[in-house]
């Protein structure tokens, strides 16, 4: 019988990495992210899970760690936060270039300067064209649900590349709520050991790996690994199907969309903050407008497709971030919204909003406002409007 | 897109080999036997192990030499001349 707990979203991608059974496991502790290395240091001191603990002396070393153990055919698990995350840049390239699974846990912190410590996306999305499958999540069921997910999908022989499981730290990651943790018998039958084909450090069959490569075969390794994203678009909505049948539980995979049947706007979010949006949407509808909502799942490999599909019909649209694009006056995923749509001679009237930086709350208030800038610019037809702040004062 | 490789990531069994570092080479070291003495210190100052001893004679070997002129400094005879490549 699968057991139900209370826990916060650290736990959750502690006990999900722990029922996938890894390896090895490399984490160096950064705030939000420390109380999920310290879930799992303790499972491996109290023999819970059967995984070495690499406690290393970075996030450099830590992802380092997991390079060389994913060569050597180890299933391998980190998480890390914001400068963490940068600390890792050259080792982050390094584990998707060479096609190694790993998967790691981003508890979402807001990049510096000024000093901050809170959630926000900023961290991963900065390097979200470093090769990796980037998932944002909502809520800690789907943490946990997702940290499972996370290695069926990296090690499927279509996709072959690391993946980011990013959930907004404080909001998330310090959060308790109710989760429902599933058998580990029933997770060992969805998701088989790891058993790597395409690369492998083996004295039996040597190999040198990552030697030093011409341009033209480095155009062809990038080719390839932009076809695995591509074919992640199929891979994370057959394996959500899959979980969905198995354990009862659907996320929705690339996107979800909320009310979009019937409505003639869209307001698009993103993380933890969707669950107010829902409810400003649910209170807009009571008030006569037709608005949906369209959560983005998957920032890599980005829906561009079921975002096309779902926008080209409304009458305008608009994008809360909690980031920005520095030099693009607007969110990042404003700007891949805005170019999924150049397809067809489709111009819609858009909104881009940026708000909840540095952790600041999203209430419910901020969407309401952002609905109602949404339908001003349908009636006014904006197409290039300035970026909307959502701060304290709306 | 046609492919050379049939990985999907860099191994050693191609990259290195495909790379000829010896055509970033401008000037050739090349060995006059008569003066060489056979001492074999251009051997061993070669960074890219580019000379190779055959029996008691030395040879430049030009794949990986990239023309650095170490051997041609070190060697006591002066028996290695660097030659820029567009003269041979």
């Amino acid at each position: 019988m699968p057991k139900i707990e209370v826990m916060n979203g650290n736990k959750a991608a502690a006990v999900g990495a722990a029922l996938s059974r890894p390896g090895i496991i490399a984490a160096y502790p950064i705030t939000p992210q420390t109380p999920l290395v310290e879930y799992l240091t303790q499972f491996c001191a109290d023999g819970i899970i059967d995984s070495t603990m690499s406690e290393v002396e970075s996030e450099l070393s830590a992802m380092s760690v997991l390079t060389g153990a994913s060569l050597a055919g180890s299933r391998t698990f980190t998480a890390t936060s914001s400068q963490g995350l940068s600390l890792m840049y050259e080792p982050y390239f390094r584990a998707s270039t060479l096609r190694l699974p790993v998967v790691m846990a981003i508890a979402n912190r807001e990049m510096i300067s000024p000093q901050t410590l809170w959630g926000g996306p900023q961290d991963a999305l900065t390097v979200r064209d470093a090769g990796w499958l980037q998932i944002y999540v909502e809520d800690n069921q789907e943490i946990l649900d997702m940290m499972i997910q996370a290695f069926r999908i990296a090690e499927d022989k279509r996709v072959l590349l690391p993946i980011n499981i990013c959930y907004d730290g404080f909001y998330l990651s310090h959060m308790a709520e109710k989760v429902v943790i599933p058998d580990q018998e029933e997770v060992d039958a969805f998701l088989p050991p790891y058993r790597p084909e395409h690369i492998l450090l083996d004295p039996e069959k040597p190999m040198a790996v990552d030697p030093l490569t011409n341009g033209y075969l480095l155009t062809e390794y990038r080719y390839k690994h932009m076809q695995a994203q591509q074919n992640a678009l199929t891979v994370i909505e057959e394996i959500d199907r899959e979980f969905a049948e198995r354990f009862g539980r659907s996320h929705g995979g690339l996107v979800e969309a909320y009310r979009c049947d019937d409505c003639d706007a869209i307001m698009v979010t993103m993380g933890s903050m969707t669950g107010a949006a829902r409810e400003a949407v649910d209170a807009a509808r009571d008030d006569g407008k037709k608005i949906g909502l369209l959560k983005i799942r998957t920032v890599r490999p980005f829906p561009k497709n079921k975002v096309f599909e779902l926008l080209k019909g409304v009458k305008a649209f608009g994008v809360v971030d909690r980031n920005v694009s520095f030099g693009w006056n607007t969110g990042i995923v404003y700007q891949e919204i805005r170019a999924s749509l150049y397809q067809n001679n489709t111009v819609i009237p858009s909104v881009p909003f940026v708000g909840g930086l540095g952790g600041e709350d999203l209430t419910m208030e901020h969407f309401l406002v952002a609905i109602d800038g949404i339908y001003h610019a349908a009636a006014s037809g904006d197409y290039e409007p300035a970026t909307q702040w959502l701060n304290k004062e709306v | 897109m046609k492919f050379n490789s049939d990985y999907l990531v860099p191994i050693g069994c191609e990259g290195i080999y495909e790379i000829n570092t010896g055509k970033w080479r401008t000037k050739k070291p090349v060995l006059d036997r008569e003066k060489c003495s056979r001492c074999g210190l251009c051997f061993l100052y070669c960074p890219v192990f580019s000379i190779e001893k055959r029996g008691k004679e030395y040879e430049i070997t030009y794949d990986y030499c990239k023309g650095c002129g170490i051997c041609a400094r070190e060697c006591p005879k002066g028996a290695i001349k660097m030659v820029p490549e567009e003269e041979i």
